[in-house]
């Protein structure tokens, strides 16, 4: 029994949780939300010990010591990372805030990446670490960049949802951001889809994915055609969105969750993704790569964008603090912040390259 | 923000080549000359962006100085008893009636306090006790120290790029250096010369992905070798201030590469071999002789039994080595370092050790004046967010209201933030002390 091995399980596992969550979201039965928790509970724990098994894997192969053997190097293995954390943080707010909503959203989200990854394909394959990455500060900057990444990620989540249930009226500025920023993530999430349907990737690093996949069926496609229908289904898309979005609005006050409890959720993830985002991504990156490379900065452009990040939520902090912004307006920049993010990740490798690039051969 | 597209300090032509794909050929270099003069393609290093930085910076110190005084108060004072009319409005579930003796209620308050983690001190405010405890307030600088570390660290950075250089140099096996280059072309004395020993790269097996890149350099003073260490990617030597870095490697076939091989004859003996290309050797305790005719970098083996070179990069050197017996040439054979198969020669086992001289080291060359302004910003940053972020500055004001044999309390409280964390706490506080002095609606214990 290898790593693989529980990995798949644990993908059954949430993909029936997800079942379960939407099940509750139609029914509200207690024992429903109490299965759907369980099944939540025990996905995670496969997937620890899968992760537990990965690394241990890892190590024996690679040869270079247990600390450095952290499996985050390709993109396998960050995607899955990224789905534990966010499973992990579904978990606590579950726990802390006795409300079963994101359940129906974050499931989802956690099956169908897994399935993703191993229906598309993406290489399972351990490689060992080329000598730049042979570090000790490999671990500690690596997890805590996707501990931040997660932390914002859910932020993002929770900042939408007290946009929607501020706003109603269509003309709204705020109300035409959401809708367009929700578009927007949809389409790249359903292009993303489509790529590894088609493509069945075969890319390591998720260097590689992205310069020879990402959007390559759709927006990035050799055939005009094809760019030009993804374009109008973007624009469907948003269309959509504007037109419908207030709909969503009843679905979220059914659950008795108000605007105010998602705007101070948004702030504490953001006050731990920010602290944890500038010691572990920016200073042990700094530090890393002093040693590695000779310079703690080097504007290369992901260290820009990271850069970026961190004021876009120095940003959000300060208006909170100084000005007391609250509810629309830091939610806002909380949304800008995590598709600064998502750019940072995959645009700069898509579009800009730089030392980061690790696995581009 | 444009930083983040136009590469810096990079060769003009790919910049160019950049600029070609938006404006065309033509525009293209009128375009990077407009750039240029205005400082965006280094402009990290721009007058402006300095500018920009100090501007940042006295913003910084302004936002911080403004507030800052008040902080120090909080900070600086102990907590002081709150004005009477403060307990006017009690927040709901904030008060409770202890039915203990005159005097007894203070010292179990100050004991329920500290099973909560704070330590109390008592005061009067208008004639009425009143039982003061707080935490974390050292918490609230943490702000202050967040900002101050941005300005270490940008001066740190600024004291670097006056005072220190990045600068490198391509050292080939065997040679030695007092001068590096820097990046637009300036030489710089080192004061001492650095030699490379030797320079390998190691792959993982079966794969042509590098395990290690490693150099032996060796520091020379007025004609003596000082020290001598091996440096790996993640692991430079520092001599006076100045840093090498293993940045890079490079092959440089030359005529004057020596062939390192380890003969192992059949009666057990062994001899060392390092010769260079065309140059006979003997073969002791036999009439034969050989020498090297031709080599590659990275040869492999196809199925036919064919030698081919796969890569331009020290992968498995080959030598092709030739016998001779007094004037007979006998057949060449190729020798390959990484496959000991090929080793068997008619002189017994001939293991190539090595081909010496032909790669060079990259190393980048530093000296940082201001790395310890830096990292020591590093450090005050990172405890400046852990005490903005998790430490939490609470504060709670007890007033003892004493009857002859109960005594009424009311607590106020504030946190800085993280409200409902203290309002948990205060919960346990209030049932705590119900189960000591008893509730108003049980009788005294």
């Amino acid at each position: 029994m290898n790593s693989s091995f529980f990995f798949g399980i644990s993908t059954i596992v949430y993909l029936l949780a997800m079942i379960v969550y939407i099940a509750y979201l139609a029914f509200r039965k207690n024992p429903i939300g109490l299965v759907a928790t369980a099944a939540t509970i025990a996905g995670f724990v496969l997937q620890t010990i899968a992760f537990g098994l990965r690394w241990k894997e890892f190590a024996d192969i690679g040869q270079m010591g247990f600390l450095r053997a952290v499996p985050l190097t390709n993109l396998y293995e960050s995607l899955v990372f990224f789905v534990w954390l966010i499973i992990l943080g579904y978990l606590i707010i579950e726990w802390r805030y006795s409300n079963r909503l994101f359940g129906a959203f974050v499931t989802p989200i956690a099956g169908i990446l897994l399935a993703f990854i191993s229906i598309g394909g993406v290489s399972t394959q351990i490689q060992p670490l080329v000598p730049a990455l042979q570090s000790n500060w490999l671990l500690a900057h690596v997890t805590m960049s996707f501990i931040s990444y997660a932390a914002f990620a859910i932020s993002f989540a929770t900042a939408i949802m007290c946009l929607i249930l501020n706003t109603e009226n269509r003309r709204q500025f705020v109300y035409i951001f959401w809708t367009s920023t929700c578009a927007l993530f949809i389409t790249a999430l359903i292009a993303m889809g489509v790529d590894f349907l088609t493509m069945k990737v075969s890319a390591r690093s998720s260097q590689a994915f992205i310069q020879n996949y990402l959007f390559k069926a759709t927006f990035r496609n050799e055939s005009g055609m094809v760019v030009l229908a993804s374009i109008l289904l973007l624009t469907g898309i948003t269309f959509l969105m504007w037109r419908f979005g207030y709909l969503l609005r009843g679905l979220i006050e059914s659950f008795s969750i108000t605007a105010e409890t998602l705007d101070d959720l948004t702030y504490r993830l953001v006050a731990i993704g920010f602290p944890v985002f500038t010691i572990g991504g920016l200073i042990f990156g700094a530090i890393w790569a002093d040693q590695a490379w000779g310079r703690y900065w080097s504007w290369d452009p992901k260290e820009t964008w990271s850069l970026i990040i961190w004021l876009v939520y120095a940003i959000y902090l300060h208006t909170r603090q100084a000005f007391g912004w609250r509810s629309n307006r830091t939610a806002v920049i909380a949304v800008v912040g995590f598709a600064v993010t998502m750019f940072t990740y995959l645009g700069v490798n898509l579009l800009l390259g730089g030392l980061h690039s690790y696995g581009a051969q | 923000m444009a930083g983040a597209i136009i590469e810096q300090q990079a060769a003009p032509e790919k910049n160019i080549a950049l600029l070609g794909s938006i404006f065309g050929i033509s525009g293209a270099n009128s375009a990077y000359g407009i750039l240029d003069s205005m400082g965006i393609t280094n402009m990290y290093n721009s007058w402006w962006f300095m500018t920009l930085l100090f501007v940042f910076a006295m913003n910084i110190i302004v936002c911080s100085l403004d507030r800052l005084p008040g902080i120090l108060n909080i900070t600086r004072e102990p907590l002081k008893p709150l004005p009477e009319e403060r307990f006017k409005a009690v927040p709901p579930g904030r008060e409770a009636v202890l039915k203990v003796p005159d005097g007894k209620a203070e010292e179990m308050v100050t004991a329920a306090l500290k099973n909560i983690g704070f330590t109390a001190r008592a005061g009067k405010s208008e004639g009425v006790t009143q039982i003061c405890a707080e935490k974390g307030r050292y918490g609230r600088l943490g702000v202050y120290v967040t900002h101050l570390s941005i300005l270490f660290i940008l001066t740190g950075a600024v004291v670097g790029m006056k005072f220190g250089f990045t600068a490198e140099v391509k050292l080939l096996e065997g040679m030695s250096s007092d001068v590096v280059m820097t990046g637009n072309g300036r030489e710089i004395p080192l004061g001492f010369e650095i030699r490379c020993d030797d320079f390998d790269v190691s792959f993982y097996p079966e794969s042509e992905r590098p395990k290690s890149f490693t150099s032996i350099l060796t520091v020379v003073e007025e004609g003596g070798d000082v020290l001598t260490r091996q440096i790996e990617v993640n692991r430079p030597l520092r001599h006076r201030g100045i840093t090498f870095y293993q940045s890079g490697h490079g092959l440089f076939p030359n005529s004057d590469a020596l062939f390192k091989f380890r003969l192992n004859a059949a009666e057990g003996r062994t001899q060392d071999i390092s010769v260079k290309l065309l140059q006979r050797f003997e073969i002791a305790g036999s009439k034969l002789t050989a020498r090297v005719v031709d080599f590659s970098p990275a040869l492999a083996i196809n199925g036919e039994g064919e030698v081919f070179t796969v890569a331009e990069s020290m992968i498995n050197p080959g030598a092709m080595v030739e016998f001779s017996e007094g004037d007979k040439v006998m057949a060449g054979q190729w020798i390959l370092r990484n496959y000991p198969d090929t080793w068997e020669t008619p002189a017994g086992v001939l293991e190539f050790r090595d081909l010496w001289g032909v790669q060079y080291t990259g190393l980048l060359v530093r000296k940082d004046p201001g790395i310890w302004l830096v990292y020591f910003g590093f450090i005050l940053m990172a405890t400046g967010l852990y005490g903005a972020f998790f430490i939490t500055h609470n504060r709670i004001w007890i007033r003892l209201n004493e009857e002859e044999d109960a005594t009424g309390i009311s607590i106020v409280s504030s946190a800085n933030r993280n409200r409902s964390a203290l309002d948990r706490k205060l919960d346990r506080l209030i049932e705590d002390l119900t189960k000591r002095g008893g509730s108003p609606d049980q009788g005294a214990s």
